[in-house]
């Protein structure tokens, strides 16, 4: 078994746990590069099938591009998806311009939150990694979230030798990581191999690419002459620049992230 | 728009490219370019966070402007630049100078990659120690030169060694704040080996360092020039890597059977060992066996024949055999035991005390069972490795205990498998311990479970039970006689079967000595002979009670368990007595000079005091030979006996039997 057959297998034994422990089960789905591997990993896990819905919040300033690759994945994979948005907040004119932070949370936290309750889901699967920042880092796999979607980051319960939490208290809901410990190097190896679907806007064109994807306002492209997965790989066994360094709502305050990750943000 | 980029090189990437700088590197390291998982523990403030920020950075693996934004950070709030700053991502942590929770960072040196595991050294924040601990392949234990080993260093060396984690290097933090004394390190290394001696545990390396200032945890040390041993970098890439346990016997745990399409695939980790298609599986507790048809996988480029020890896979078989989650599949030879009662080792992390008689969750590889705690053993201080008797295992600490439960559970001892060896108990909502198996003590129980013939048929009697009775003017029994040695079993029993004798009763006793005389002579008194031999007590005693018999048997049958089965062959007619004596009471009688040899070390297994005697929790009779006398204990069974047995009136009986035998 080399390094990614490990990683793989993990994540596939993290999606049956989830699968055999929980009865409402979604699959966040951001139309980013972790997101479909995640999703890629899934039909791994259960030959084939997704026997769970995917959730797209959609806050309505994504990329266009991501709109699209969406609507057409979904059909091609034959995905039962579901859009989630914060009408609400949108016609009360909410916007990055209303503050970077304020805006994730009404249209990305509440958009979620309003989701997953209107649908009782007990379980859903995001995937996050430890490797893109500090607090990700300190996740469970499998995260209880409290009735408000809440993080008590302070006080995680012990999660060792793979026995994940499978019970919780009603009204609340738990996050389970299946990619929590991949690195990004890692997703672009596994895209690689795996020949998985991605969008375009991570391949450089005119000295910019997108290492991370989310809304256009607060997501900014990065100087790079990485135009194939291979060009991308090569890039990132050398790089020293943060993955998240072109996402603008990280950086409001000190605490910016962690704050946003503890209402309930992925 | 091409969403998906065909890539240039169309290698399907299984080998991925060395790194340009890692040249001296062994080639199969950077092919498969799997991290060593290391988890850095030690007592809080002795520097664990600092060394390793110090260490991300001298290793040049730390992301560029990394280091301004927590200087500004710094800068901002006031406060000294802490290279702890780097791990400790969370507010809280930076505002108290501790951390909290455990957290993961990803470096390379030259040889190669690494993921190091912060775990906070606070003994509040234990449950996060092990959740980060108990995902290392080795550790690196930090002690500070000026406090040297203290209470949680002590501690998290002695859970490292239960979680399994046998590579460990130390690092003497803070040689600074010594003046780089080389006395003061001899002092704490001799210390420091004192101690993980003691554990099983053999440093691989002891190093001074100072993180603050950076000496010999990449760079070497002007002011230590005295020390000849590699710095904190060289001693990790030392560590050996991982070796799957691909050659331990195969344990499948089931994880669960799908049927999303024409498929019944049974998915599963392979914990040890391999597997091939064709291959025979014996699944236990259920002993039934099947053969593999195929491995069954999804977007792979070819089928798949075999799988191994980490692999997600699933499967399909021949064979129409009731399959759930829970379940252990291995080979024919090389099983797994069953027993419904195990000793562990357990460190606890609940914010109730576990306490005997309290029922709690197990989890066991895919197993689910109810275990309850029917003894604490000790409870190991891990600081001076003392252990003492308690009725409660407090928060974060470490103890043995005994843990049994209703059904039988499939398992390995943790030195034979880890994976399978080892578990997790919920109570509520949450993990509250962990612990490691061992069978001390307890015999597996699978094979007086297991039924190894087939094609056999009973005979059925043309006279019932009824008519026995009748024409015995009793009904038949088993009077099962249990306790210590010295309690009084013999004594009682073969007065018993006088007086009942007298009474014209059919009776008879089966003692230990006439049985291993001649049907049991090819056991000893190990475990599973032990557990063998009461095995055949019980069904030699319910042949005689289906002979109409009253049959005593007089054994230690120490096991509940053992107790229970030989109960089931006919539970009925099955009486259990409970000659009870406490052990202080046998040893002063100790007429066969038993337990003086016992503890002298001659006599192993001896039930009471080199093995366990479990009570029985719901004898039929309890007689106190503590405070009675032999022909007191006598009557009060004889009582029993005519109560329950006694009194068939012949002719009422014989009548039934008549018109029996006329209907057959």
């Amino acid at each position: 078994m080399n390094h990614l057959d490990a990683l793989e297998s993990q994540s596939m034994y993290i999606f049956r746990e989830a699968f055999q422990g929980f009865d409402k089960l979604a699959m966040l789905w951001s139309i980013g590069k972790d997101s479909n591997v995640m999703l890629w990993l899934a039909r791994k896990a259960f030959f084939g099938h997704l026997p769970f819905p995917v959730v797209h919040v959609d806050t309505s300033y994504k990329i266009p591009e991501m709109i699209t690759f969406r609507d057409r994945m979904a059909k091609e994979w034959e995905l039962d998806l579901i859009v989630g948005q914060n009408t609400k907040a949108l016609e009360a004119g909410m916007g990055p311009d209303k503050g970077k932070v304020a805006c994730c949370s009404a249209l990305k936290t509440e958009g979620l939150k309003a989701t997953l309750s209107e649908h009782g889901f007990t379980g859903v699967f995001a995937g996050i990694r430890r490797d893109e920042e500090g607090t990700r880092s300190k996740e469970r796999v499998f995260s209880p979230r409290g009735e408000n979607a809440e993080w008590d980051f302070r006080d995680q319960p012990p999660e060792f030798w793979d026995q994940f939490k499978t019970e919780f208290a009603p009204g609340t809901h738990l996050r389970i990581h299946p990619l929590l410990h991949w690195t990004e190097i890692d997703v672009w190896r596994y895209i690689q191999r795996e020949d998985i679907p991605v969008l375009d806007l991570y391949f450089a064109k005119d000295g910019k690419r997108y290492r991370s994807l989310g809304c256009a306002p607060c997501t900014a492209p990065i100087e790079s002459n990485a135009a194939t997965l291979d060009e991308i790989i090569t890039e990132l066994e050398t790089t020293r620049v943060s993955e998240r360094s072109g996402r603008a709502q990280d950086k409001e305050a000190e605490d910016a992230f962690e704050r946003l990750r503890a209402e309930g943000y992925m | 728009m091409a969403d998906k980029k065909k890539t240039k090189s169309k290698t399907k990437a299984k080998k991925i490219p060395a790194k340009g700088k890692a040249a001296v590197t062994p080639a199969e390291d950077i092919t498969d370019n799997k991290p060593l998982k290391i988890v850095i523990v030690g007592h809080v403030d002795h520097g664990k966070s600092t060394l390793v920020g110090r260490l991300i950075h001298d290793t040049g693996s730390l992301p560029e402007g990394k280091l301004e934004a927590i200087r500004d950070m710094c800068d901002r709030r006031g406060m000294p630049f802490e290279w702890a700053f780097l791990m400790d991502a969370l507010k809280s942590e930076r505002d108290q100078g501790i951390t909290i929770d455990t957290s993961q960072i990803w470096f390379s040196t030259d040889h190669r990659k690494y993921v190091l595991i912060d775990a906070p050294g606070h003994k509040e924040f234990l449950k996060n120690m092990v959740s980060g601990a108990a995902h290392a392949e080795a550790a690196l234990l930090v002690i500070d030169a000026e406090e040297g080993v203290r209470e949680q260093s002590r501690r998290h060396g002695y859970l490292l060694h239960l979680l399994g984690v046998r590579q460990v290097a130390v690092a003497v933090n803070k040689m600074d704040l010594v003046k780089y004394s080389k006395e003061r390190f001899d002092e704490i290394e001799a210390e420091i080996h004192a101690y993980l001696d003691e554990i099983g545990i053999a440093p691989t390396h002891i190093i001074p360092v100072s993180s603050r200032e950076g000496d010999l945890i990449v760079n070497p040390s002007k002011p230590m020039d005295w020390y000849e041993g590699p710095t904190v970098a060289q001693a990790l890439d030392l560590f050996e890597a991982p070796v799957l346990p691909t050659d331990l016997p195969l344990r499948f745990p089931i994880q669960d059977v799908y049927k999303f399409d024409e498929r019944r695939i049974i998915v599963g980790r392979v914990e040890s060992g391999r597997l091939r298609a064709g291959d025979t599986l014996l699944i236990s507790p259920t002993n039934k066996t099947v053969r593999v048809a195929s491995i069954e996988s999804w977007n792979s480029p070819s089928p798949v024949l075999a799988a191994s020890a980490g692999q997600s896979i699933g499967i399909t078989v021949e064979d129409q055999v009731f399959i759930e989650r829970g379940q252990i599949a291995s080979n024919e030879e090389n099983l797994p035991i069953e027993t419904n009662v195990f000793r562990a080792r357990i460190f606890w992390l609940g914010r109730k005390p576990l306490t005997v008689g309290k029922t709690y969750k197990l989890k066991l590889a895919t197993s689910q069972h109810n275990v309850t705690v029917q003894a604490i053993e000790r409870v190991i201080d891990t600081g001076d490795l003392s252990s003492a008797e308690a009725e409660t295992v407090e928060r974060n600490a470490v103890a043995e205990v005994i843990l049994r439960s209703r059904g039988m559970m499939v398992l390995d001892e943790f030195v034979d498998n880890p994976a399978t060896g080892r578990f997790v108990l919920v109570d509520e909502y949450d993990a509250v311990g962990g612990g490691i198996i061992s069978m001390e003590g307890y015999p597996d129980q699978r094979q007086s479970i297991t039924v190894k013939s087939t094609n056999i048929f009973s005979v059925d009697h043309r006279i019932t039970p009824a008519a026995r009775s009748a024409s015995n003017g009793h009904r038949p029994g088993i009077l099962w006689l249990t306790g210590l040695s010295g309690s009084g079993k013999s004594t009682i029993a073969v007065e018993l079967e006088r007086q009942l004798f007298l009474k014209g009763y059919h009776v008879y006793v089966m003692d230990g000595d006439n049985l291993r005389h001649g049907l049991c002579a090819d056991l000893g008194f190990s475990p599973e002979d032990r557990t063998e031999n009461i095995r055949r007590v019980g069904e030699v005693a319910s042949l005689f009670a289906d002979a109409g018999f009253i049959v005593i048997t007089a054994f230690i049958s120490p096991y509940r368990a053992d107790r229970q089965r030989a109960r089931s062959i006919r539970s009925e007619q099955f009486h259990e007595v409970y000659v009870k004596a406490g052990l202080e009471v046998c040893e002063k009688r100790d007429p066969k000079g038993l337990y003086k040899k016992a503890r002298k070390g001659e006599i192993e297994m001896f039930s009471g005091v080199s093995a366990p005697y479990e009570e029985p929790e719901d004898a039929e009779c309890v007689v106190d030979t503590a405070s009675l006398s032999v022909s007191e204990s006598v009557a009060e069974v004889m009582d029993y006996i005519d109560r329950h047995l006694g009194g068939v009136d012949h002719h009422h009986e014989t009548g039934k039997e008549e018109k029996a035998a006329q209907t057959s």
